[in-house]
């Protein structure tokens, strides 16, 4: 119990300074806000808004402050690269800057040039392409500056797109390269864009993006391949741990205090020591692996989407299944949690709100889009954020 | 005499003074014309940044011009300083001068696509009205937005011989892959055929050796005696048995070549493709390559570029754009492409197209 009270904390404090929400699936990149609202799926409630975007994307929104940051792609070849900030009051546009890919913008349909989701760490932002062009700015739109590590590495591409998300901490930038021709993972210095590491990583196509894991002094960076994990000192580029028995390249892990859920062999739980450079296998359960989406945590459990459409809630350190319910999909995007709420859209643009308990999940509101959505949304305090190719949303309670 | 002297020392005076600012502006941008790769430069370019975008307007095309003389990398920190100074100030923008430099030719592919942007984003009317110009612009991205509006004009054309003409007449324009095919396209619903394949200009008579073993994917870096001379008449040990240069050529619509035709839905494997291309002088130009499989690619002995990578989406047209050089006389051009281990239906592919061009994506043929 004593346990759980300590997970629920630390998830619980660190959402909760801010309603910023910096990362792809949040601050923590584990899909949990800790917002109190309900938000209403509700197109015409007052608050709520749409813009229009000029170009493709299925990056996710991130909020700093009263900003919403979003990246988008155009051209015929998806060759420009935009770069928006938002008003979240408003919805209008208070910046744009767009860019040049200097790398290779040919993907699968499905997927775009503007695929990774921005990070920021509250006051820098910083967007990567899967032309693997990268760019940091101020809050304001001022360029600090940019990188086109395909321009550097020609070979650095993948047939299909890339799409891992960037992470900042500790002052520095961590941009995730992998795919079948040459892989790496990289330290970037936050103030000027100087290589502080660069890491050979496994010759594979991965979209699944780096996590965040661990606290102050401890925090590491969680790199995931299709050999495992690698738990990463952030500023050298070490390695702390590693997980050798696979991992998938598409969902990514998702921490929750001091575990780690690995979509291996299903779901993996490690107890991770940072500190201690060791880690435990909790448990491990094929029928709780993930579909396209990444789980999300809320309390003590996490939600996950498998290839089927059934959610399935289990416990966090046990990996007990509470229950198992069936959600319209087909889903691409991943969930996001509050304690009492899941938030989810379909591929085709339908948003469900799931209410969960240990007990249950029931279905409570849900709201077509019409159109195709293959993002992950973003909560920040009482407003949620969600994009297709056309469109920003934000709806509030 | 005493009225013209000040009149003179003024002007010199004033000379000097917009030489003084010209230098200014063209040594407070220079840190982002030498950005490098990995980074190089970057501490510069850091602190010049922002005194580049605190520049009034009336400097943009000074700014059009430093693109001239950057790399891409430097373009977009130049890009991203104009569009800072354009937040501030649309109804100052110097724009006939933009203009001008739009118009001439020798200014770089893309900063003159950067003065258009700018003039669309500030002055749409004016931008619209420069649009016809476009037709023969040798930059591409330009020329498609003539090419699509003069495409558009004749789509809405009732009269069926009127709009062949004006089709045809697009087509002659066009140089982008998608452009291209949909006036082809167009035209074939009005009963006309485009020869494709020689309108693009992909290469489609080739000889062929293989198939060498590429086990474990291992062919793709051993080097089989064709890397090393070209030999029509040797005959070598293959995966499984002793193999011969053998003709290959396609007659698909857009030039792909299919491997497998000529040695049967194989795995692990890896075929050679050699053809030679005439030209007249020597040219700086692009070579362009399509393929799902891994590839290599030689130009008169030299190893251009490498891709080791198996069936992560289709095959494109111009998937990959490699610049180099054609040399005048007879140049070899030898193409290594590896098929692997994989099972899935969608991997059964082991196929290329090729073409080349000039820097600006104009098609050249062999012969000329």
């Amino acid at each position: 119990m004593i346990k759980i009270l300590i997970l629920a904390f630390a998830l619980l404090s660190l959402n909760s300074l801010h309603a910023n929400w910096l990362n792809f699936r949040g601050n923590q990149s584990n899909g949990f806000s800790a917002s109190k609202s309900l938000i209403d799926l509700n197109a015409d409630q007052e608050g709520a808004w749409r813009a229009k975007l000029p170009g493709r994307g299925l990056s996710s929104p991130i909020i700093v402050g009263d900003k919403v940051f979003l990246s988008a792609s155009s051209g015929v070849k998806q060759e420009t690269l935009h770069i928006f900030c938002f008003s979240c009051r408003t919805g209008l546009i208070i910046w744009e800057r767009k860019f040049r890919a200097t790398g290779r913008t040919i993907c699968h349909e499905k997927t775009s040039v503007a695929a990774s989701t921005m990070t920021s760490d509250g006051s820098k932002v910083v967007a990567q392409f899967s032309s693997n062009d990268v760019f940091c700015l101020t809050l304001s739109g001022d360029l600090i500056w940019l990188r086109g590590l395909t321009y550097d590495f020609p070979n650095a591409a993948n047939g299909l797109g890339m799409s891992s998300s960037p992470l900042i901490t500790k002052g520095v930038l961590l941009a995730q390269v992998e795919n079948d021709a040459y892989s790496f993972s990289m330290g970037i210095n936050l103030n000027n864009g100087e290589t502080l590491w660069k890491k050979d990583r496994p010759r594979a196509a991965n979209w699944s993006s780096p996590t965040l894991f661990g606290f102050g002094d401890n925090q590491a960076i969680i790199l995931q391949s299709k050999e495992g994990i690698s738990v990463v000192n952030p500023k050298s580029g070490k390695e702390i741990y590693s997980f050798s028995e696979g991992a998938s390249t598409i969902p990514s892990s998702t921490p929750a205090g001091n575990i780690l859920l690995v979509p291996s062999n299903g779901m993996t739980a490690l107890k991770i020591y940072t500190d201690q450079e060791k880690a435990k296998q909790l448990w491990s359960d094929n029928k709780l692996g993930p579909g396209t989406g990444s789980p999300a945590v809320s309390k003590d459990r996490f939600l996950v989407i498998n290839k089927a459409n059934v959610l399935t809630c289990a416990r966090i350190e046990t990996g007990e299944i509470l229950w198992r319910m069936r959600i319209k999909g087909p889903a691409s995007g991943s969930p996001i949690a509050t304690e009492s709420h899941l938030y989810f859209f379909n591929e085709e643009g339908l948003g469900q709100v799931i209410e969960i308990s240990d007990e249950k999940g029931e279905v409570v509101a849900s709201v077509d889009l019409g159109e195709t959505i293959l993002c992950t949304p973003a909560i920040s305090g009482n407003g949620l954020y969600v994009r297709s190719d056309n469109s920003l949303w934000k709806f509030t309670n | 005499m005493k009225i013209l002297l000040p009149l003179i020392v003024y002007l010199f005076l004033l000379i000097d003074a917009f030489n003084a600012v010209t230098s200014s502006v063209r040594d407070l941008v220079q840190p982002l014309i030498e950005i490098k790769k990995n980074g190089t430069g970057n501490r510069l370019a850091v602190h010049a940044w922002p005194k580049v975008a605190d520049l009034p307007a009336q400097h943009i095309p000074e700014l059009l011009n430093a693109m001239n003389r950057a790399n891409p990398l430097g373009d977009n920190w130049i890009r991203a300083a104009i569009s800072k100074i354009s937040d501030k100030s649309d109804s100052t923008l110097p724009i006939d001068e933009i203009i001008q430099f739009l118009n001439n030719y020798s200014n770089h592919a893309d900063s003159r696509v950067e003065a258009f942007r700018i003039i669309q984003s500030g002055h749409p009317n004016r931008a619209e009205l420069l649009i016809p110009g476009f037709l023969n612009d040798p930059v591409m991205a330009l020329r498609r937005e003539a090419v699509a509006k003069k495409l558009s004009a004749a789509k809405k054309e009732t009269n069926k011989i009127e709009r062949i003409n004006l089709f045809n007449e697009v087509l002659n324009k066009a140089r982008e892959v998608d452009q291209i095919t949909e006036v082809s396209n167009a035209l074939k619903e009005d009963g006309v055929i485009v020869n494709l394949k020689e309108l693009m200009g992909f290469m489609v008579d080739w000889q062929a050796i293989g198939p060498f073993d590429n086990t474990e994917r291992k062919g793709f870096n051993s080097i089989y005696p064709p890397e090393q001379k070209i030999n029509y008449h040797a005959s070598y040990r293959g995966k499984s048995d002793s193999v011969k240069w053998t003709p290959l050529s396609t007659e698909h619509e857009l030039g792909l070549i299919n491997i497998n035709e000529q040695y049967g839905e194989i795995k692990e494997v890896v075929a050679y493709a050699h053809t030679q291309f005439t030209f007249g002088e020597n040219m700086n130009t692009q070579f362009r390559i399509g393929s799902k499989n891994a590839w290599k690619l030689w130009v008169n002995g030299e190893l251009l570029f490498a891709r080791d990578e198996y069936h992560r989406g289709k095959t494109r047209i111009d998937q990959f754009v490699i610049d180099g050089k054609l040399q005048k006389g007879t140049n070899d051009i030898l193409i290594k492409v590896c098929q692997n281990e994989q099972t899935q239906s969608w991997t059964k592919q082991w196929e290329f197209n090729f073409r080349i061009t000039d820097q600006e994506g104009s098609v050249i043929h062999s012969g000329n």
